[in-house]
């Protein structure tokens, strides 16, 4: 069955190339692109269903074995991220299917040729990045991913995304080149690029291990910043706010859900599994802790400060990333377990509002909070309110939404482990999240509609803007994923069990390692020594004995 | 030779920061240009340098030379190389668009479109 791990790779690059062979937006580009994305989920659940009854499941590509060729693994966490990414592109395609097109001249929906076939472009960059087990293919798919969002952030062309996009491009590549550069580093050290087989190299401490040695910790650390960039984690989050609130709005929703979430699972891979006592280290000196509850804190209160709907969700979107960031650093089994059940239920709520802002936009034809336009939508659209409500109130993590199950979770295991003020500040972040939600509501949905627009007398919403058709899958989706957040919620118990068995195995990376590679590179380099080609290790590897890769 | 291409590394990491953090969009492009090529650099040098022959097995035998050449750092910078002129030139692309004047000849004024509260 190893072949199910490389499906969710074939499958959307299939559909993206054959999808793209279609004229643009036209029925051919649809059905290929929406069906890929289907077929992709449903390759997603039955990748998770094995992988929850064998524990991992490792495909050696080229059939070159670890450590020496690319393996690609599945264990539960990558598994149950794989699957959400699914799901996450099939609701944000079929939104997408009514955003491809041109809106009337007034709405300011511009085209955007080819929006599906990129997004499945995506999704593939996404699903490698969460199936890889090396390092450096781990960079070529967070390139592969980048390429993508660049161009869906760019399609449509407005001035304001151009802008956006130049940022965004800038820092993803300065954060692609310290990654690079760690990689190299990595390399020279221990000559392997395994995740397992870095793990451990880099497990044995004491005096005179490799993993006790400062250059593994500068290692780590230059990693740890490189995927802090992608994860937007607060010192260096500013290309978050700054592009995510331009593009289109499925766009939006997509990149939400999953872009950040590739940074934050490339974090606890290098600190559970590449390197596990660096990683140890950081969290006992606090440095993770600091960076999620600054996290947090900044990201509630930029989104406080903002009165455009999609900046304040980027801004929140900073805030929830230190939220799962929490759970690493609390460290506990049951803190991983809780982090990846927020991973899930912050994927569905985040890229839900996006969506709503999207509806918001459609019907209204502004997304700012104190436009005159955009009040009354309590009355205008009563469904969109209430899953707008049911969404946001997850978010806040008030029951029984899944947010609650999510926070429940973190707060608990940070109980146990006595991490006190971490708790505090979580607890805290959650009433100010509570106060931005209530800002939207109070603004955009409880406000009588006319009262300053009468007033100033140019305020009035041009009547094309406010969409007068019905905003058809632009509100089935978000009402049929805020039903999803309730649901997940309500039922927690299956997901919770799923996310704690992950958590366990996230915490204990050793079945992993065994699962990947039997042996350490420099065993099989010396037990193959006599035999056959490879034997011969390369002197060009300045990592003297402990090199790993020959020749193959 | 390995402390000449270091030397060299830290060289092109310096001046693509310096780059980088000017105001002109143009020089930021030319700063990521040089970092890039200092971290292939330095994946280069962290791999090890070394005068040896190829990683090639000669005709008739089933072995390349018992000294030879890493071939996996190549192969890396190899990549690194096609992935950054890839995005490199996708933001040429952009910034030559987003400087494009308009029938005036002007450049627009990078202004917060939500700085200011519509209407």
């Amino acid at each position: 069955m190893t072949w199910l791990v490389a499906l969710p790779l074939v499958i959307p690059l299939a559909a993206a190339a054959v999808g793209a062979l279609g004229r643009s937006g036209g029925a051919w580009q649809r059905w290929v692109s929406v069906g890929g994305a289907a077929g992709l989920l449903g390759a997603a659940i039955a990748l998770l269903v094995e992988v929850d009854r064998v524990g991992h499941i490792v495909l050696h590509v080229g059939n070159w074995h670890a450590p020496f060729g690319i393996a690609l693994v599945a264990d539960r966490f990558g598994a149950l991220m794989v699957t959400l990414t699914a799901a996450a592109g099939l609701w944000c395609m079929i939104y997408a299917l009514r955003e491809q097109r041109p809106g009337p001249e007034a709405s300011g929906r511009p085209e955007r040729p080819f929006l599906l076939p990129m997004m499945n472009f995506l999704l593939m960059g996404v699903c490698g990045a969460f199936l890889t087990g090396d390092l450096f293919n781990l960079y070529v798919w967070f390139e592969v991913l980048l390429m993508a969002s660049f161009v869906l952030l760019t399609l449509g062309n407005t001035r304001a995304q151009l802008v956006g996009t130049l940022k965004y491009v800038v820092l993803n590549l300065l954060s692609s080149l310290t990654f690079l550069s760690a990689a190299g580093i990595v390399y020279g050290l221990y000559g392997t690029l395994n995740f397992a087989d870095l793990g451990r190299a880099t497990a044995v401490g004491g005096a005179g291990g490799v993993g006790a040695s400062p250059e593994a910790m500068a290692a780590a650390v230059m990693l740890l910043v490189g995927f802090g960039i992608k994860a937007a984690l607060v010192p260096v989050f500013f290309w978050l706010p700054a592009s995510y609130h331009t593009p289109s709005f499925a766009v939006s929703a997509l990149c939400s859900a999953l872009l950040t979430k590739v940074g934050v699972y490339s974090i606890f891979r290098l600190c559970t599994l590449a390197f596990p006592l660096q990683g140890e280290a950081l969290r006992e000196s606090g440095v993770l802790a600091v960076l999620a509850a600054v996290s947090m804190v900044v990201g509630v209160l930029g989104a406080a400060s903002q009165q455009q709907v999609r900046r304040i969700l980027a801004f929140h979107s900073v805030s929830q990333m230190g939220y799962i960031l929490m759970g690493l650093a609390i460290g506990t089994p049951a803190g991983m377990a809780a982090a990846v059940l927020f991973f899930l239920h912050h994927a569905v709520v985040k890229s839900n509002l996006f969506l709503i802002a999207g509806a918001m936009q459609e019907r209204t034809g502004s997304n700012h909070l104190k436009d005159p336009a955009i009040a009354g939508l309590m009355r205008a659209s009563p469904l969109l309110a209430a899953a707008f409500l049911l969404t946001a109130l997850s978010l806040a993590g008030i029951p029984p939404m899944s947010g609650f199950a999510g926070k429940l979770g973190l707060i608990a295991s940070g109980v146990d482990a006595g991490a006190w003020w971490l708790v505090g500040i979580a607890a805290g972040v959650g009433l100010l999240t509570t106060f931005s939600m209530v800002k939207i509501w109070s603004e955009a949905f409880w406000r009588e509609p006319g009262g300053e627009a009468a007033a100033d007398g140019h305020g009035a919403v041009t009547p094309a803007a406010a969409g007068s058709g019905g905003l058809g899958l632009m509100l089935g989706v978000p009402v049929a994923l805020a039903g999803l957040t309730l649901v997940m919620g309500v039922a927690a118990g299956p997901l919770a069990a799923m996310c704690t068995r992950a958590g366990a195995q996230l915490a204990d990376p050793s079945a992993y390692i065994t699962a990947v590679s039997p042996k350490r590179a420099s065993e099989v380099n010396a037990a193959g020594a006599a035999a056959e080609a490879g034997g011969e290790r390369p002197v060009g590897n300045a990592s003297g004995g402990e090199t790993g890769r020959a020749a193959p | 030779m390995s402390l000449v291409l270091s030397i060299t590394v830290g060289v092109l990491f310096a001046t693509g920061v310096f780059l980088v953090l000017r105001r002109s969009v143009l020089r930021v492009v030319i700063g990521l240009a040089l970092i890039s090529h200092g971290a292939n650099l330095l994946i280069f040098v962290a791999g090890g340098v070394a005068r040896v022959a190829p990683p090639v097995a000669a005709a008739g035998t089933t072995a390349p030379p018992t000294q030879h050449a890493d071939p996996l750092p190549q192969a890396l910078v190899l990549t690194a190389i096609v992935i950054s002129f890839g995005v490199l030139a996708f933001l040429i692309a952009l910034v030559s668009r987003i400087c494009q004047p308009d029938a005036a000849g002007q450049v627009a004024d990078d202004t917060d479109q939500y700085a200011e509260v519509r209407p």
